[in-house]
């Protein structure tokens, strides 16, 4: 086996003094060269690992030997096939746990760098300029609403044009891409990339309707009932943020990360006064959490200005859930790991800002039902932690708009998340499907993605037998 | 999917009606809900109340008093002028309901959301009861309106140049002391106005809803901004409310929260000005 190479090429990243000043993207991504060089190590195995471990199954031998080839057309349309987000996917999927954590080659060496690659010939193809919208073969009169931008609606709504259907999405915020946009900063995932994917799905005759609050401007009802839509997509995410619902948490400067993180991304507050919208950011900034969301805060701060930001984490960095990269990332970047603390209490002062949190000591206990060490407190181990401003990160739930002002919609009692059939992504409302994070909770882009895609294979079927009797007894219970 | 102005009104030193064309928003409004705007691309998203809602036509009316840069952004938009975003109707609706009489008070830009309310009680068949504060007579918004609707309508000024000289708090002491059965308050206006008629009419007994004004971002329940603490529990306004039980509201965390960007307000409404200056 002479031709095993250990090392995986290194993607470039801009430099730490560079990046902690700008909102820049920091990972620079291959040259061809460096792709066609990653790709050569890769040993296109007949029965690859990598492809079951990839949740929506890419082809990824295949893909990679058209980059050996150095045909990376032909590889991004490969990966199309599975997943239409590949610029968005190469850069946020945590490879370490999917397709890259099961790579045969990282049992000794470097596993090959599939998703640097997939976002290698996904920016190729951008550049190039040659991503061709095929023309929809025939029409079909039935009308689909999607509501809900974020990867699991954009995906959906792709797919269901390119099948011929009359498709509107509905956004309430101001800008299409969900979580994209309002929440994973532009120096992880540039605001461009996205912008990209919503004009190539306005181009299949999408029509993207902002502003526009189901459950408030219109009832899901009301859709389905007045204004003529046939089947609804539901792809509304988990986007109601968590407080641990302790004392002195609504004192000044302690914000939800959803809430730091839309002034910053959606609302562009890091470059106020140009934008109206203002953010605080204080010198001490203490994030509470260790997910992506907590790490993309983190980050967003330092940028923003801070002059030191740490994470509190009750678990261990081993149970840490954001990916790799970006926790070395912030680790990189200066950003201080506190493992093992949980706040319990904020004080304030006599204006009502935060100025201190208290945090106790924590050690890991048995498994818990997610398979990670409980943190269990230790008594009497209270100390406080000076700080400016507080990211609470420690997760999001769905809102509960539509469900409330919904006829038959059946959500789960503990997660607030809604009932939906696992193959079908049928919910218990005739005509409603959903997916992404308003099934699954907080997950990942490609899970959500991957469910748009997915379910708009079982809306067309739905739709195309709507008028057998029992057809959604058939989509409900479908195992 | 322009957001058009179509119509433009001064209604008092510094306040406006604006009707803005929103089909979609009409449609499902009802009192005591509001909407998120943009003025332009680079705006702030703030809430305003819905004033009026015509479904037929399919237009908004809002009212609003300038206090900072994007109010003074949107007095200086005129008629055909288009608005970057208008999201709504968002919030719960008032619970309106004919209890019998109703005192309905407004001080400060409060006065814009009471109006919309005043016309819903009315209609339910309240005897409703109007107290209009401010400052002085010059800033007293909306007085035609709320005392062509009202069945009583009092003034209040802080320095007596029309009606009691005092605050809105006065004159309900007046109606209660006159005897006058009240069986539902609604305030809305400054901080420190409805802190103060809740103090009052608890010792009375009287069932008081406000509508709270905290600062918002999104509008629809994904960002928390808006936190209220109600009965010793969160609440997000935007979605919760913004109606709330007065004798349950922590006014002075509220009243704390809304400081929170003055220095910020102060330096965008400058830098503002300066530009509006330089460009004549
Ligand atoms: C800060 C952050 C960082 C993340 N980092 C990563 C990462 O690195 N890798 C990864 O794989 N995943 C990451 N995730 C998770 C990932 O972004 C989500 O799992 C994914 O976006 C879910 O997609 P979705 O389509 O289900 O919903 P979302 O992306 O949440 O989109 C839902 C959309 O629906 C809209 N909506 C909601 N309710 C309504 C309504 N009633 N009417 C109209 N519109 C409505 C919302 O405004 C939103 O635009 C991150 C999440 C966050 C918050
Ligand atoms: C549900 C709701 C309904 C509202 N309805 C109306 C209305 O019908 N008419 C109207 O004139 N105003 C209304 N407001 C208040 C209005 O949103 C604010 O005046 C506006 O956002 C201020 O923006 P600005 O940039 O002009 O001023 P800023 O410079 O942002 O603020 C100037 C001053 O206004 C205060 N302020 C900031 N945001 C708010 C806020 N959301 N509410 C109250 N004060 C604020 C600040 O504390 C500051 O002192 C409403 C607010 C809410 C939450
Ligand atoms: S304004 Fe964001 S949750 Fe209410």
């Amino acid at each position: 086996m002479g031709r095993i190479k250990p090392k995986a090429v290194e993607m470039a990243k801009r430099p730490v003094e560079e990046r902690i000043k700008s909102f820049d993207e920091v990972a620079l991504g291959y040259t061809a060269e460096e792709a066609m060089k990653e790709a050569e190590r890769c040993l296109i195995c007949p029965k690859p690992t990598c492809v079951p471990a990839c949740p929506v199954h890419i082809d990824i031998p295949a893909f990679i030997k058209k980059i050996q080839e150095g045909d990376f057309l032909a590889a991004v349309r490969i990966i199309k096939q599975d997943n239409p987000l590949p610029a968005v996917c190469g850069r946020v999927c945590p490879q370490e746990d999917q397709c890259e954590g099961s790579c045969v080659m990282g049992r000794k060496f470097d596993p090959i760098s599939i998703g640097r690659l997939e976002r290698f010939v996904a920016d190729y193809e951008a550049k190039t300029g040659e991503v061709n919208v095929q023309p929809v073969k025939e029409k079909k009169p039935q009308k689909v609403a999607v509501v809900g931008s974020g990867p699991s609606g954009l995906v959906c709504a792709s797919e269901l044009a390119q099948k011929g259907y009359n498709v509107t999405v509905f956004e309430s915020l101001h800008e299409f891409g969900g979580v994209l946009v309002y929440g994973i900063p532009q120096f992880r995932l540039p605001k461009e990339i996205v912008k990209r994917e919503v004009e190539y799905i306005s181009k299949l005759g999408v029509k993207f309707v902002k502003n526009f609050f189901v459950g408030r401007t219109r009832t899901l009802d009301e859709l389905m009932e007045e204004d003529g839509f046939d089947a609804v997509f539901l792809g509304t995410g988990a986007g109601l943020p968590r407080f641990q619902g302790i004392p002195g948490e609504n004192l000044l400067g302690i914000y939800s990360a959803n809430e730091f993180l839309t002034r910053i991304n959606l609302m562009r507050a890091y470059k106020f006064p140009d934008y109206d919208t203002p953010i605080k950011v204080g010198d001490t900034v203490a994030v509470i959490g260790a997910g992506n969301v907590a790490m993309d805060a983190a980050r967003s701060a330092l940028r923003a200005g801070a002059k030191k930001v740490m994470i509190l984490y009750r678990r261990t960095e081993k149970e840490m859930t954001a990916r790799a990269e970006e926790a070395e990332n912030a680790m990189e970047e200066g950003i201080e790991f506190h493992f093992l603390v949980n706040p319990v209490r904020y004080h304030g002062d006599e204006n009502g800002w935060v100025k201190e949190v208290e945090v106790i000591r924590m050690k890991l206990g048995e498994p818990d039902e997610s398979g990670r060490r409980r943190p269990i407190p230790i008594e009497g181990s209270e100390f406080r932690i000076p700080v400016d401003t507080v990211i609470v990160a420690i997760g999001q739930i769905p809102s509960p708009i539509i469900a409330q002002t919904t006829k038959g919609l059946e959500v789960h009692k503990r997660w607030g998340t809604l009932v939906a059939n696992e193959k079908t992504f049928a919910t218990t409302k005739k005509g409603v499907f959903a997916g992404g994070d308003v099934v699954t909770g907080a997950a990942t882009v490609i899970l959500a993605a991957g469910a748009g895609k997915d379910a708009a294979k079982y809306i067309d079927y739905y739709l195309q037998n709507k008028d057998k009797p029992d057809i959604w007894e058939e989509l409900t219970k479908a195992k | 999917m322009g957001y058009k102005i179509l119509f433009k009104e001064e209604v008092g030193p510094g306040a406006y009606r604006m009707i803005i064309d929103a089909p979609h928003v009409a449609k499902n409004a009802r009192p005591g809900q509001f909407i998120v705007l943009r003025v332009h691309e680079k705006g702030e998203r703030i809430p305003l109340t819905i004033s009026k809602a015509d479904k037929e036509n399919g237009q908004i009316t809002i009212i609003f008093q300038v206090v900072g840069k994007s109010t003074k952004h949107l007095s200086l938009l005129n008629e055909g002028d288009e608005l970057a975003d208008f999201l709504g109707p968002l919030g719960m609706p008032s619970e309106i309901d004919n209890f019998g009489t109703v005192v309905l008070i407004g001080g400060g830009f409060g006065t814009a959301v009471l109006y919309p309310m005043v016309v819903a009680y009315k209609e339910a068949g309240n005897h409703v009861i109007v107290i209009n504060g401010a400052r002085n007579k010059d800033l007293l918004l909306l007085e035609k309106d709320l005392s062509n609707i009202a069945d009583e309508y009092f003034v209040t000024t802080d320095d007596g140049s029309k009606g009691l000289k005092g605050f809105v708090t006065d004159m309900l002491k007046q109606l209660i002391e006159n005897g006058i059965k009240i069986d539902r308050v609604f305030a809305v206006g400054p901080v420190i106005m409805m802190a103060n008629v809740a103090k009052l009419t608890k010792e009375h007994g009287i069932k008081t809803i406000v509508s709270l004004n905290p600062i918002m971002v999104d509008g629809t329940g994904m960002c928390g901004a808006c936190r209220v603490e109600v009965g010793g529990k969160t609440k997000f306004a935007c979605v919760d409310g913004p109606d709330f039980d007065a004798h349950e509201v922590n006014f002075d965390l509220l009243m704390k929260r809304l400081r929170m960007y003055r220095k910020e307000e102060q330096e965008s409404l400058e830098k503002f000005e300066k530009e509006l200056a330089q460009n004549g």
